[in-house]
């Protein structure tokens, strides 16, 4: 019996590691990966997320509409994003870098000002269950099939609707997709508001289990900064084995040396399968 | 992707040869401008003495971010591991062996060795493993997380060189100054305004040096790297080389910083490396101008000044500033402002 607990408590530990990078991940995967522009104010839309999640749900709306809520807004607020900045900067890609870093730090600072160091958060739901001599949370030990259920609606939204053959046929081609007519302007907009929305999912996911903080979206940048490297551009065949991959390390690291060997055995790894996989984990399925 | 971005504009300065005239470096206005500020002492307090050097220890790293990311085309968010690398080597080295002008020098020696072994090494991994672009960002950026979480976690006795203790998150503190041997038994220690005089020393001739250098052949080759990487191979030069060697130079700059940061305050923490922090310099460089050396100096003091004076009010305030002056920067004048004022100048 006890052999059962520890695997899985093990198993728990690969699956919270696992949802968290994956769920942080994505967003900004979808913006690197289709548009090839990396978002540093990704973060920012997971803070979005969590910030409305928590408001919403305060004000009295049941949980998951308030969670729809909050990557709805977050949607929302990429776009109008897009529409300012990003869509100036396409052929410019450290100056897009610099101005989404700029526009994250401004909305950070801005929210420590108005809105204080943190606002009072949610309790988690569903409680927990004990397994032997540990007690798990049963919201955490959901959070990697929400994360491979999203990771589903995504390959379906992808290859199986108008959306997702025009943004991918943008992807491979933005010239050749122009000429035959598709709005390739629109298709970006959509893609940056899709990934914004994601972000905002990301935050929504996690708001009952952490304090929500404006500079919160640092803690989510790195994880989904190195998924989104050792994955590369390639969103789902990426994403996945990635964030397999990498919380596998981290929670072995974890239950062997501490939390903090678990942080900077992540960091190191991703150093070396860059060195060794400079197209990401995703290419080694793409060469076939 | 197109990598080569907002090259137009520059490419035709690039293909022209600078001339080679050694008097001409005299009358370079930055070179008068830092020559003036020797004279500053005169017309400040003691306080904005020491402030002002401040501003100035962080233009190195500024110079050599300039360098590689203007010149190199290599965005580096490792500036701040260089520099806080150098920091605590400079502190290990002092606190074990005293304060005498040897064992100090030393230090600074050996903080810029050691940044130059590391810009070796991560740089021979980065270049010579085929990491390109954002990449090397994202490997610089991991290696900056990692030493800041890395040096946060050192507090207890068991974290120490020798008689140094790296205190974790409170970081070290209590280095001497830098001296020098003085005439009689005294050293003249390094302070106030002689370490003002010795940072601008120290200014003038790095500025001087960079400038030489991406001047010369060498700076040609890389600004042709940075152009068109594929192009510059077809010639037949190894790109690896020159990038692993822009990064070297770049990264000690860094190092150089974080020496005098530490010496000027006697302290460096954890903190000094974290996320904010390392893309302070890219901020300052991206203002200034990333093809332009002096801007990259005056956007740095000035940058610095300004966040100093705002502190007062909470940093929240003098941060989203930055932010502001930096997306209208990015936006309205991609190449800088510094070079975008030269250039509304010299049409009219």
């Amino acid at each position: 019996m006890t052999l059962f607990t520890t695997i899985y408590s093990f198993l728990y530990q690969f699956g919270d590691s696992f949802a968290y990078l994956t769920l942080s991940a994505l967003g900004l995967a979808v913006i690197f990966g289709m548009m090839g522009v990396i978002n540093l104010a990704h973060g920012e839309f997971v803070m979005c997320g969590a910030y409305i999640t928590i408001l919403t749900a305060k004000a009295g709306l049941p949980l998951p509409l308030a969670m729809l809520t909050g990557a709805m807004t977050a949607a929302c607020v990429g776009a109008i994003l897009e529409y300012l900045i990003v869509r100036h900067l396409y052929n410019r890609l450290f100056d897009s870098i610099v101005a989404t870093w700029a526009v994250s730090l401004i909305t950070q600072q801005t929210m420590l000002i108005f809105a204080g160091p943190s606002i009072e958060g949610l309790s988690t739901p569903f409680g927990s269950f004990e397994l032997g001599d540990y007690s798990f949370s049963t919201y955490r030990a959901l959070l990697p099939f929400f994360a491979i259920t999203v990771l589903a609606a995504l390959y379906l939204l992808f290859f199986r609707t108008n959306y997702g053959i025009y943004a991918r046929a943008t992807i491979q081609n933005a010239q050749m997709a122009k000429c035959l007519g598709l709005r390739t302007s629109r298709i970006y907009s959509m893609t940056f508001a899709l990934g914004a929305g994601l972000a905002g999912l990301a935050g929504a996911l996690y708001a009952p289990t952490i304090t929500a903080v404006p500079t919160m979206g640092s803690s989510f940048i790195v994880p989904a900064f190195v998924t989104v490297v050792t994955g590369g551009a390639n969103v789902l065949l990426g994403v996945l084995p990635a964030a397999g991959f990498l919380g596998f390390i981290q929670s072995g690291m974890t239950a062997a040396f501490g939390q903090l060997a678990g942080q900077i055995g992540l960091l190191i790894t991703v150093i070396f399968v860059i060195r060794l996989l400079p197209k990401g984990m995703g290419h080694l399925f793409n060469r076939r | 992707m197109n990598t080569t971005d907002s090259t137009k504009a520059a490419a035709p300065a690039a293909l022209q040869m600078p001339a080679v005239q050694p008097w001409k470096s005299l009358a370079d206005p930055m070179v008068l401008l830092i020559a003036a500020s020797f004279f500053t002492p005169l017309f400040f307090s003691e306080g904005g003495v020491s402030n002002f050097a401040y501003c100035l220890i962080w233009t190195f790293a500024a110079i050599g971010l300039a360098a590689m990311w203007g010149f190199g085309g290599i965005l580096s968010f490792g500036q701040t591991a260089f520099f806080g690398l150098a920091g605590y080597c400079y502190g290990v080295f002092t606190i074990n062996l005293g304060d005498s002008p040897l064992s100090t020098w030393m230090g600074v020696l050996s903080g810029l060795l050691l940044c130059m072994a590391l810009a070796c090494l991560l740089g021979y991994m980065i270049f010579y493993g085929g990491i390109k672009d954002v990449f090397i960002g994202i490997v610089t950026l991991s290696v900056t997380l990692v030493f800041e979480t890395f040096m946060a976690q050192t507090a207890g006795p068991q974290w120490a060189i020798g008689s140094a203790r790296l205190n974790g998150f409170n970081g070290m503190s209590s280095m001497p100054s830098l001296s020098l041997p003085g005439m009689g038994a005294d050293n003249i220690l390094l302070e106030g305004n002689y370490f003002l005089f010795m940072v601008l020393v120290m200014l003038m001739v790095v500025y001087l040096v960079t400038k030489k250098l991406l001047g010369s052949s060498f700076g040609l080759t890389l600004e042709a790297i940075r152009e068109n990487p594929h192009r510059a191979e077809m010639l037949g030069i190894d790109i690896r080389r020159y990038q692993l060697l822009i990064f070297i130079f770049g990264s000690t700059l860094a190092g150089l910083s974080g020496i005098l940061y530490t010496v000027w305050g006697s302290y460096i923490t954890p903190s000094s490396m974290g996320l904010t922090a390392s893309a302070m310099p890219i901020i300052w460089v991206a203002i200034g101008g990333r093809r332009s050396l002096a801007g990259a100096i005056i956007a740095t003091v000035a940058l610095l000044n300004l966040s100093q004076e705002l502190v007062v009010y909470g940093s929240q305030y003098a941060l989203v500033l930055m932010g502001l002056i930096l997306l209208v920067v990015v936006m309205t004048m991609p190449a800088g402002l510094l070079p975008t004022l030269r250039e509304k100048f010299s049409k009219q």
